[in-house]
């Protein structure tokens, strides 16, 4: 599965590690939500950046005493269309503060890319080779976007603010 | 009406462009339908029986002359040459080629049409009241916040992939022409202790399996923290909306499933965690899209000018004024309905040739502007009082001074089964058949207001649950059946329609509204007690027994 | 009429595999041939699900012409014309049940 990270196909340095096996020293890990609030305390003094599985159905509010510790976090699509993961994006970013890595999991597909980017999405494990090809060109489909979000893309709203400062322009009649 | 700058124009050729590249993706095969399906959705687009449908959005149910000219032509050159419009204030054209859809949505785009979350399970079409900005009983013109709402929602990305459809409406008047309490979110205009603008906000209306009328969790919500709220309420939704069953997905559901107390609850505590960061609705923001708003420059004038009181003496033209002709809030002018139900005929359908003849009635008397609402007519929201002659003789020379709205014949229908996929029978034969039998106007003018709503299947695009006759389509057996309803409403007062008795076959469903009609001309009080009310004074026993006696 | 795409695949009496064009949604049948006819005359005939479900394999393994087969009932005439099995389907072979709104001849 490609992994799309900085708006270019990267090597994945996180290892997934299921809940029966053993960590491996030294390596970046992933861990499922289950394991990782478990062995939160004795993982505490790992020398090699951590990471959690953080399911859709979740509040992401249990997780929120843990986010200094985590290098990233991994929300689920579990479908394209079940847009749960939007929500715990932008409540992470916004309400909770975190500032690593947030990678988009599950059936992540190339018509998403912008939305989740705009959530707080900074990683992407693509479904599709030809997608994750596609993501530079995927991005820059819109120059500007109606409401503001995590991200610093321009805002039209602030756009037009600027614009009717600089020159006030008359109202045109109806079309 | 709201006039598009470079910056929505930008937005919505890049949208253009967007789409046309996933068509090509789709037509190549490089998308699976399962993967292009809810792309094209949030465009507008259906797979239907016979071809794909294109759902325009009419924001707000505005549209200028130079843009019903533009429906005209997606009308001829890529459709049957008739548009369909809706019971959310839409527009459908139901002949469409995907391979020629780039070019219509193009068209459209030079425009400011637009499919964009007219489908999909994002927030859609904010449906208004269609005299707003017109009438004379409103707080403020609902529409600059409708327009609001539309661009704050528009490709969202934390609301765009929902559990299902969300849905918006509101009003500014004290007479609810909007039915907004059949909403997800009901938006009534209200004015505070200190005169200013807010909104009592209600959730959890909608029809369907399981209809349910909106109920109010916020009394009055300042307009600056409007976004923010609805924000919350949405992300309340998005994320405990039920996801597993599409019959149980919508908001009323888990509105119904908390109990409206602990929904609210719910709403409050996301609000109020979300207060830093959420978007504020200042003065600077309402005032920069109300400024993109433009007004008819309305004539002073005087009401009842010479021309129009000598031509109430013509009584082809004083049918058309009782009937047609509704009071505006600037003295000298009116509004005028036009209706777009004629006998025998499919209701809400539009020629091009007659989109273009009201684009051009519009301009010359109307300041330009067109209406549409949910009852499936076309409105022109301003007319000088003294061209109200003028303009019937242009109408009535079109075919287009039909009087009858509101009357049994101006009937509100879904295309059903013999257009769409999820219907289990036909509405629109039964309807025609109905316009029929009551063709004739003096027994039509007797009858008095009286709304007959007919949805094809559960999905209640009909809104039959709030008709004063409500008729659902079922299948039985291969058969097609119809449930009868009586005593719905839609405005303030909304009530939701009672179940009579057994659903009768598709042939005898005209009977069926006979008897029930004969009951109510016998029941009645006085003549102009009008149907709903003879319904809810009697209770539907009466007209059961009628309806059922011989079957 | 139930979406057929909701149904089990059960196959009582006769049916074509029927299906909407990709380009422009028309309605179209598998034919004996392995392609598509926008004419119910055209389309092979099948009394049984394994006979249906090898036309819907082939159908849905190509993918750029045709969107949501399913098998559609129908039934044969005593001159072997093949006639719609359902109303659903009536109208997706004959259009909607009433004339379409008069439109002048473009000129």
């Amino acid at each position: 599965m490609p992994f799309v990270r900085g708006g270019k196909i990267v090597a994945d340095e996180f290892q997934r590690v299921g809940d029966e096996a053993p960590i491996p020293d030294g390596v970046p890990a992933l861990l499922s939500a289950k394991r990782y609030l478990a062995e939160a305390g004795a993982l505490a003094t790992r020398n090699a950046p951590l990471g959690v599985i953080w399911p859709n159905s979740r509040t992401v509010a249990d997780l929120a005493p843990y986010l200094d510790r985590l290098a990233t976090i991994a929300l689920v699509f579990p479908s394209f269309r079940d847009g749960r993961a939007y929500s715990q994006a932008r409540l992470l970013r916004q309400r909770y503060k975190y500032r690593g890595e947030l990678r988009a999991t599950g059936q992540v597909l190339r018509d998403q890319f912008l939305f989740m980017l705009r959530a707080g999405f900074t990683a992407f494990e693509a479904a599709k080779d030809s997608d994750a090809e596609a993501f530079p060109e995927v991005i820059h489909r819109y120059t500007r976007y109606y409401q503001p979000s995590v991200d610093r893309r321009p805002v039209i709203a602030q756009e037009r603010r600027k614009e009717d400062e600089e020159a006030p322009a008359p109202r045109r009649a109806a079309s | 009406m709201y006039v598009y700058d470079s910056f929505d124009q930008t937005l919505l050729n890049e949208r253009v462009a967007e789409f046309s590249e996933q068509i090509k993706r789709r037509m190549s095969g490089e998308l699976t339908e399962e993967e292009f399906r809810p792309l094209r959705l949030m465009n507008g687009t259906y797979l239907q029986l016979h071809a794909y449908m294109l759902r325009i959005s009419i924001p707000y149910g505005t549209l200028s002359a130079r843009k019903l000219r533009m429906l005209a032509h997606i009308a001829r050159h890529y459709d049957r040459g008739y548009g369909h419009f809706t019971t959310r204030q839409n527009i459908q054209f139901h002949w469409i080629k995907l391979e020629q859809l780039p070019n219509a949505v193009a068209d459209l785009a030079s425009v400011g049409l637009h499919g964009m979350q007219t489908s999909g399970n994002c927030v859609r079409n904010i449906s208004t009241d269609q005299w707003a900005g017109a009438a004379r009983d409103e707080i403020a013109d609902p529409r600059v916040y409708a327009e609001i709402l539309r661009q704050h929602f528009t490709l969202h990305p934390e609301f765009s992939f929902l559990p299902r459809k969300f849905k918006i409406g509101i009003t500014g008047a004290t007479h609810d022409r909007a039915a907004v309490k059949m909403h997800d979110i009901a938006l009534w205009l209200r004015r505070g202790s200190d005169g200013e603008i807010g909104f009592e906000v209600g959730v959890g209306g909608g029809l369907g399996r399981t209809p349910y009328l909106a109920e109010t969790i916020r009394p009055f919500c300042r307009r600056e923290d409007l976004l923010g709220y609805i924000e919350a309420v949405l992300r309340v939704y998005n994320q405990y909306g039920r996801r597993d069953n599409v019959w149980k997905a919508r908001i009323k559901i888990l509105v119904h499933d908390l109990g409206v107390e602990k929904f609210r609850d719910e709403v409050e505590r996301e609000f109020a965690a979300a207060k830093d960061y959420a978007p504020v609705l200042d003065d600077t923001l309402v005032a920069e899209i109300a400024e993109r708003f433009t007004y008819p420059d309305f004539e002073t004038l005087a009401d009842d000018p010479p021309e129009l009181l000598a031509a109430l003496k013509n009584p082809d033209f004083k049918t058309w004024y009782l009937n047609c002709v509704d009071a505006h809030r600037m003295p000298g002018h009116a509004i005028v309905t036009i209706s777009l139900k004629p006998v025998g005929l499919t209701g809400g359908d539009c020629t091009a040739e007659h989109m273009e003849a009201i684009a051009d009635l519009a301009e010359r008397h109307g300041y330009g502007e067109i209406r549409n609402g949910h009852e499936q007519n076309l409105c022109l929201p301003s007319v000088r009082q003294r061209d109200l002659f003028t303009l019937w003789r242009k109408l009535d020379a079109a075919g287009l001074a039909l009087t009858n709205v509101n009357l049994i014949t101006d009937i509100i229908a879904c295309p059903g089964l013999d257009y769409c996929s999820l219907a289990n029978a036909r509405s629109i034969p039964i309807a025609m058949e109905i316009t029929r039998r009551f063709r004739d106007l003096d027994l039509q003018r007797n009858i008095g207001r009286l709304h007959i709503n007919i949805s094809g299947c559960i999905n209640a695009c009909g809104h039959h649950h709030i008709g004063h006759i409500g008729i659902l389509g079922v299948e039985k057996q291969g058969q097609e059946f119809y449930q009868i309803t009586l005593g719905g409403t839609a405005d303030e007062n909304a009530r939701l329609g009672t179940l009579i008795g057994p659903a009768v076959p598709f042939d005898k469903v005209p009977d069926v509204v006979e008897d029930i009609v004969a009951a109510y001309i016998e029941l009645r009080e006085r003549p102009d007690e009008i149907f709903v009310d003879t319904v809810k004074r009697l209770g539907i026993q009466p007209f059961k027994e009628r309806v059922y006696a011989v079957r | 009429m139930t979406s057929p795409l909701d149904q089990k695949l059960r196959i009582e009496g006769l049916v074509v595999i029927t299906a909407n064009r990709l380009r422009d949604g028309a309605v179209i049948y598998r034919t004996a041939a392995g392609g598509w006819s926008t004419r119910l005359a055209d389309a092979v005939v099948v009394s049984t699900e394994g006979e249906a479900k090898a036309l819907l394999r082939d159908a849905a393994a190509e993918g750029t012409v045709a969107v949501g087969p399913y098998p559609a009932p129908v039934e044969l005439t005593d001159d072997h014309a093949i006639l719609p099995g359902n109303l659903r389907e009536r109208i997706r072979c004959s259009g909607p049940t009433f004339d379409l709104p008069r439109v002048p001849a473009e000129t």
